[in-house]
């Protein structure tokens, strides 16, 4: 039998949010070591946090991470609502539900368009693709045009797509212009067949890798990132205030995030898991025009990923131009505070997964927090997955060996540059956020 | 007119700069791509091994003597250093751990140690020249806008 050994170490992923790298060591044709390192530097957010005013804590909080930045505001705002029993306003609540859209429309158009669509067209860039090519012209120009309206969105209604300055607890501090409703109305309108053009392109993308673990997500209504309970495809239902409970936390001595159990296993949030668990309550409009992509879902897929994006993004702008063209927003003041002190639990579904904040609060000052983020929480599964991707090659590529069908003048060379191209694009359909992943410490050393 | 040769490169922050600078490309993309060879940008495309850039824009703190390494290097490389944002102008926020208290610090003495972070989280100006800065949290897109239009038509 071919006997491979080999060593391998990335030191910088390139196109995903943030600093990762990998080492695998292969001894007679098995892997023997797949680290997943998760390489960003610690701010330390869990301990700064602690003495700050629980009102500020939102917008220092949301500096955990620019690209997730107005999921952790609007985590945290909950938070600290939560404690403070605060109960936010139905327009209050609204104008949240566009914010989430404008983050969806605008971090999954960059991370499908910029991140992804290179690997499907054997490019290194986006910015690479022929402009000749009617195919590579339109995903090129598709790509800015999406992306331009969800970040629109997201000043319209949150003031900035990142670091929202808009959004606080109790309320919003600006309201949305009805002139800019109407131009934000034809631009994600504008967008759609784009939209619809992406979810084909996943849809017809060939890779394939199933692995039956559980999905956890937060079920609402209307495909809710905000309200809910965390639902999971082997039977949990629990207030999301429990989820933390749900959850065991791993040390890992080779990356700078802590990673998560459910019950002692692998599991999975996200937008696979959303879609595997809560398809029904996608947008009606988006429900018929992605009908035929929604029937692979439920999937076991992990590429099914980056379909479930696609969707997803559809589904946000669908949400999007129903609210803008019935609703009429008007100014109000953000709700008060009844009590000053409590803890406080605020749950949502990030783009990346399930962002938990749990934050206690004294006279109005942080005394303690935890936050579990997504990328954290799908850290084991991705580096099992790559085990299972290697694994997969290594068979192949033995195959090949015996039948003689494969150039193995210097298979090391070959096969790593295989494995690391296939690495790459694996960990980058899982969408993972550094950032995020590495704001905190909550670790007790042995 | 060569293209102006650039650099994105991020140390520790949350990237929000890095985010508003590829929404900044839903509108300028097509005049930059034309104008920018966009060379070191793991956002956009692969890491290569650096070389001489007319631009290096740099966004983040540095953590540790790793860091500290690639910056200079960086430096070394670009005839224009940018800091980009408040922690790579400032060190703030990625540096709140320089002033925790004594339980904040025997907290985190553990993981300092095993990834090897320095004692002080530092600004790119404590440890190399910087040509220009663009600030905000996350940067100011007008500063950017107008200082990349300039370098353009004006590299050195």
């Amino acid at each position: 039998m071919h006997q491979i050994n080999l060593d391998l170490s990335l030191e910088e992923i390139s196109k995903i949010e943030g600093g990762a790298g990998l080492d695998l060591t292969i001894r007679n044709g098995q892997v023997e070591k797949l680290n997943f390192k998760i390489t960003e530097y610690k701010r330390f957010y869990t301990q700064a946090i602690r003495g700050k005013a629980a009102l500020a804590a939102p917008t220092l909080l949301a500096r955990i991470c620019g690209t997730c930045s107005n999921a952790h505001i609007l985590a945290a705002i909950k938070a600290v609502e939560n404690a403070f029993k605060i109960t936010p306003s139905p327009q209050t609540l609204i104008l949240r539900r566009l914010v989430v859209n404008g983050l969806i429309i605008r971090d999954h158009a960059l991370h499908l368009y910029i991140f992804v669509l290179p690997d499907l067209f054997q490019k290194d860039s986006l910015l690479d693709f022929d402009d000749q090519d009617p195919r590579q012209h339109q995903l090129l120009h598709d790509a800015f045009a999406v992306k331009d309206a969800g970040n629109n969105l997201s000043i319209l209604t949150g003031g900035r797509s990142v670091h929202a300055p808009y959004p606080t607890v109790g309320g919003f501090l600006k309201f949305p212009d009805p002139e800019k409703q109407k131009e934000i109305i034809a631009k994600l309108t504008a967008v759609r067949p784009a939209v619809l053009n992406l979810i084909d392109t996943f849809l017809k993308a060939p890779l394939n890798q199933t692995q039956h673990i559980p999905y956890l997500a937060l079920r609402g209504e209307n495909y809710s990132f905000l309200a809910g309970q965390i639902v999971s495809t082997d039977g949990i239902n629990i207030p999301s205030e429990d989820y933390r409970g749900q959850l065991n936390r791993v040390d890992l001595p080779y990356s700078h995030a802590s990673a998560y159990t459910y019950k002692k296993g692998f599991y999975m949030t996200g937008a696979l898991a959303r879609l595997n668990l809560n398809k029904a309550s996608l947008n009606p409009q988006t429900q018929k025009d992605a009908a035929q992509a929604l029937q692979k879902f439920p999937s076991d897929n992990l590429y099914h990923n980056n379909l479930a994006q696609a969707i997803e993004i559809l589904n946000a702008i669908d949400d999007s131009i129903a609210i803008l063209s019935s609703t009429s927003f008007n100014p109000e003041p953000p709700v008060k505070p009844a009590v000053i002190s409590g803890t406080g639990f605020g749950v949502i579904e990030a783009p990346r997964g399930i962002l938990y904040h749990r934050l206690t609060i004294e006279d109005n000052v942080v005394k303690d927090a935890e936050i579990l983020v997504p990328t954290g929480q799908n850290q084991l599964n991705i580096e099992n997955d790559l085990k299972i991707l290697v694994n997969r090659k290594l068979q192949q590529h033995t195959g090949k060996k015996h039948s003689g069908s494969g150039r193995m003048d210097s298979p090391g060379v070959e096969l790593k540059q295989e494995l690391t191209h296939d690495m790459e694009v694996l960990i980058r359909a899982y969408d993972p956020c550094m950032s995020c992943a590495s704001h905190f410490l909550k670790i007790n050393w042995n | 007119m060569a293209k102006l040769t650039v650099g994105w490169f991020t140390f520790t922050c949350c990237e929000d700069s890095t985010i508003i600078f590829t929404e900044l490309l839903n509108q300028h993309w097509q005049d930059w791509t034309k104008k920018i060879d966009f060379k070191y940008a793991k956002t956009l495309r692969r890491s290569v091994d650096l070389g001489p850039m007319d631009v290096a824009f740099v966004e983040g703190a540095i953590s540790s003597v790793k860091q500290s390494q690639k910056l200079k290097q960086i430096r070394s490389l670009a005839k224009i250093l940018v800091a980009i944002g408040s922690c790579a102008i400032t060190g703030q926020p990625s540096a709140q751990r320089n002033e925790f208290n004594q339980t904040q610090k025997a907290e985190i003495k553990t993981i300092l140690e095993r990834f090897d972070y320095a004692d002080k989280v530092q600004k790119l100006s404590d440890l190399v020249a910087v040509d220009h800065s663009v600030p905000g949290c996350p940067m100011d897109e007008q500063k950017f806008l107008s200082l990349i239009n300039k370098l353009i038509h004006a590299p050195n």
